[in-house]
């Protein structure tokens, strides 16, 4: 139970950057989640608020209290490693109640907090194993164990699940979910997984190079990207961007696709700009989530167009239809029920509430 | 059809013959190597077993006629004359009895610290980063490259210095500094292939330094450790240089003893003493092999039962 803040911090591995001005904060009871690709520096920034490494400038406070100059036992976080980073030649029973042993706890305590994380994760059949005889997911739970028995300020998770299989992954991740509203700890949970940080998190960090993009709720990350960087990650198949103008024409603003062909202007007088100054002539992308993309009207606000389906990717549950507009791809998914002929002109309807406007230049949100 | 079955029969057949040419080429191969590598042993046995008498009218290669280790006593304890008060180890001969407890007394303790050193620098090396790291590696791995010659006249300064000189102390120093960089370069190898991960883990439930080579790097070690210890004990062991440039007299370790007992010999070359002792010298490289071997296959095959 803790709040965790982090004040402008900056790390660099020799010449390279990896955290460039990071600023976080973490309530108490928050399940925040650092989401981004592979090298943008949530790792690292997941081992420096654990104290694995440091930082050259900035500040950590955990519970208002700087950390900076603490060393990682001390500081009361437990982190669950991606290769679970069990002890090899300890029990189960030993590795899960190592932690405590350094800690100087009584045995009695040790005995109790052993029986109840080992009965809460369901290990309690398995403390006499070594790791080597252990399951991927009995691991999982396992260092999950070793981590929950200190009953620590805060919780950090370092892609936990990436190594599991997919059935597995979904599993663990359901049980982390519950695991975090029964026990209602703060946890920092790294992952580039956005079905794994969209499910998870109450709270999503989205990184890229060292700089945090976007920090919000998953459903203000999913409707409100804050740029362009963010719209494209968020999302599979990720959101179509289709370059154009903003048009002033009888007072009313709209977009218009950069074609040489036929002009489609689509209306944007109810689109809630973040700021309404130079909005004409800018250059700006239009975007809509393939989910958005319908084929009759069920929205105040769609907007009816034709298009010509080129490909046509079936995936089970739904499929996925290229479209070309004005020579941009555009894609829609479309539950796999409906049959939809390809090569052919069909009528379409962007729900012209969930799109969002970003700038050429800038790639922020407008 | 009828016609297409012949020919795969006797494709089949023809196939068969050369299967077993083969296997019988590679038998016959195989057969003259370990013959090859069995011959020395097999005279040296045969040898230490037989009397002068017999070694001198038979060939190189029959049996004993009977089994005897006197000469095997022999090169243990020395040659027994008649003096006055009964039986007893004539007073100038070479017997490897006392200097086979040196070698013991030398190569234990080199053995052991050698080992933990290196392990500990491993562990350091691969496990904490610290400023120049990299480069003393590469001075541990460039140490793996000086002959053991080059560093003979440094040494016996230093020993002198030391007042470590003819002593089996001394041995013991001469050959943990020795071997040091290859016990550290083993080590270290090994534990890069652990991951980073663990001894992270470890650092966040509050063990220090020590404790998590101690509590958990050590007991995942056994594989490597027995490389360590068999690659160090056999130089060691049959370590001549070092022994016969460091040590003289009664502090020579049994490989300087071995030779002195066959090159100074007076009388008549005693083939079979000398076998006996060449074996006796041997026999420990050959118990750690067989001994240690078996826990190595262990360590090997320990870590990979997955689930």
């Amino acid at each position: 139970m803790a709040t965790l803040k982090i004040n402008d911090i900056n790390k660099n591995f020799g010449k390279t950057e990896v955290l460039k001005g990071i600023n976080l904060n973490i309530s108490d009871g928050d399940f925040l989640v650092l989401l981004g690709p592979s090298g943008c520096g949530k790792s690292t920034l997941l081992n420096t608020i654990a104290g694995l490494e440091t930082a050259n400038s900035g500040d950590i406070l955990i519970d208002d209290y700087r950390v900076n100059d603490m060393e990682p036992s001390d500081r009361d976080i437990a982190l669950v490693f991606q290769s679970y980073a069990l002890y090899p030649a300890m029990t189960v029973r030993k590795n899960v109640t190592f932690g405590l042993e350094q800690r100087k706890t009584s045995k009695e305590k040790i005995e109790e907090a052993l029986v109840n994380v080992s009965n809460l994760l369901k290990i309690d059949s398995l403390l006499e194993r070594k790791p080597s005889q252990l399951s991927g997911g009995q691991r999982q739970r396992v260092a999950m164990g070793r981590a929950l028995v200190r009953d620590p300020k805060i919780f950090l998770f370092d892609e936990p699940l990436s190594n599991l299989d997919a059935k597995l992954r979904v599993e663990m991740r359901r049980e982390i979910k519950k695991l975090h509203q029964k026990l209602k700890t703060t946890i920092v949970y790294v992952t580039h997984d956005q079905t794994e940080a969209m499910s998870l998190g109450t709270s999503i960090a989205i990184m890229n190079h060292g700089i945090i993009q976007q920090c919000d709720s998953p459903k203000v990350i999913y409707d409100k990207p804050q740029n362009v960087f963010v719209a494209d990650f968020i999302g599979s198949p990720s959101m179509n961007l289709i370059k154009g103008r903003i048009i002033e024409e009888n007072n009313n603003l709209f977009f218009e696709c950069d074609s040489s062909k036929s002009k489609t202007n689509i209306p944007l007088k109810n689109y809630k700009f973040v700021q309404n100054k130079n909005l004409k002539d800018k250059s700006v992308y239009f975007g809509i989530r393939p989910e958005h993309v319908y084929l009759n009207q069920n929205s105040d606000q769609s907007f009816e167009i034709k298009l010509k389906s080129e490909l046509n990717e079936y995936i089970g549950h739904e499929q996925i239809i290229t479209f070309n507009f004005n020579d941009q791809e555009i894609l829609g998914k479309f539950s796999s029920s409906i049959d939809i002929p390809g090569n052919q002109e069909i009528n379409l309807h962007f729900d012209l509430a969930q799109i969002s406007l970003f700038d050429q230049k800038t790639e922020e949100r407008i | 059809m009828e016609k297409n079955n012949l020919k795969f029969e006797q494709l089949e057949t023809a196939s068969k013959k050369k299967k077993i040419i083969y296997r019988w080429i590679l038998f016959l191969i195989l057969g003259i190597f370990a013959l090859y590598y069995i011959t020395p042993l097999y005279v040296m046995i045969v040898t230490s077993l037989k009397s002068m008498e017999e070694i001198r009218t038979g060939n190189l290669f029959y049996l004993p006629k009977s089994i005897n280790f006197d000469s095997w006593l022999e090169a243990w304890r020395g040659q027994l004359v008649n003096t006055t008060s009964g039986l007893k180890v004539d007073a100038g001969n070479v017997y490897l009895k006392n200097y086979f407890w040196n070698s013991v007394k030398m190569v234990v303790p080199a053995v052991a610290i050698s080992t933990i050193l290196g392990a500990l620098n491993g562990y350091a090396l691969t496990k904490w980063r610290f400023k120049y790291d990299n480069i003393i590696f590469l001075l541990f791995l460039f140490g793996t490259f000086i002959p053991y010659q080059a560093i003979l006249l440094p040494m016996a300064r230093t020993l002198g210095v030391l007042g470590l000189s003819n002593s089996i102390t001394g041995l013991v120093v001469v050959h943990v500094i020795y071997g040091l960089c290859f016990t550290t370069l083993f080590c270290r190898n090994y534990y890069v292939s652990i991951s980073d991960e663990i001894v992270r883990a470890a650092r966040i439930d509050g063990a220090g330094f020590f404790k998590i080579f101690f509590k958990i790097m050590l007991p995942i070690s056994l594989p490597i450790l027995v490389v360590t210890v068999i690659w160090q004990f056999t130089q060691i062991w049959n370590d001549f240089l070092f022994g016969a440039t460091f040590s003289f007299g009664e502090a020579a370790p049994i490989q300087v003893a071995l030779n002195n007992m066959v090159l100074t010999s007076t009388s008549v070359k005693r083939y079979n003493v000398d076998m006996a002792a060449a074996i006796i010298a041997g026999i420990p490289t050959l118990i750690v092999y067989v001994l240690a071997g078996k826990y190595f296959i262990r360590g090997l095959t320990a870590g990979s039962v997955k689930g």
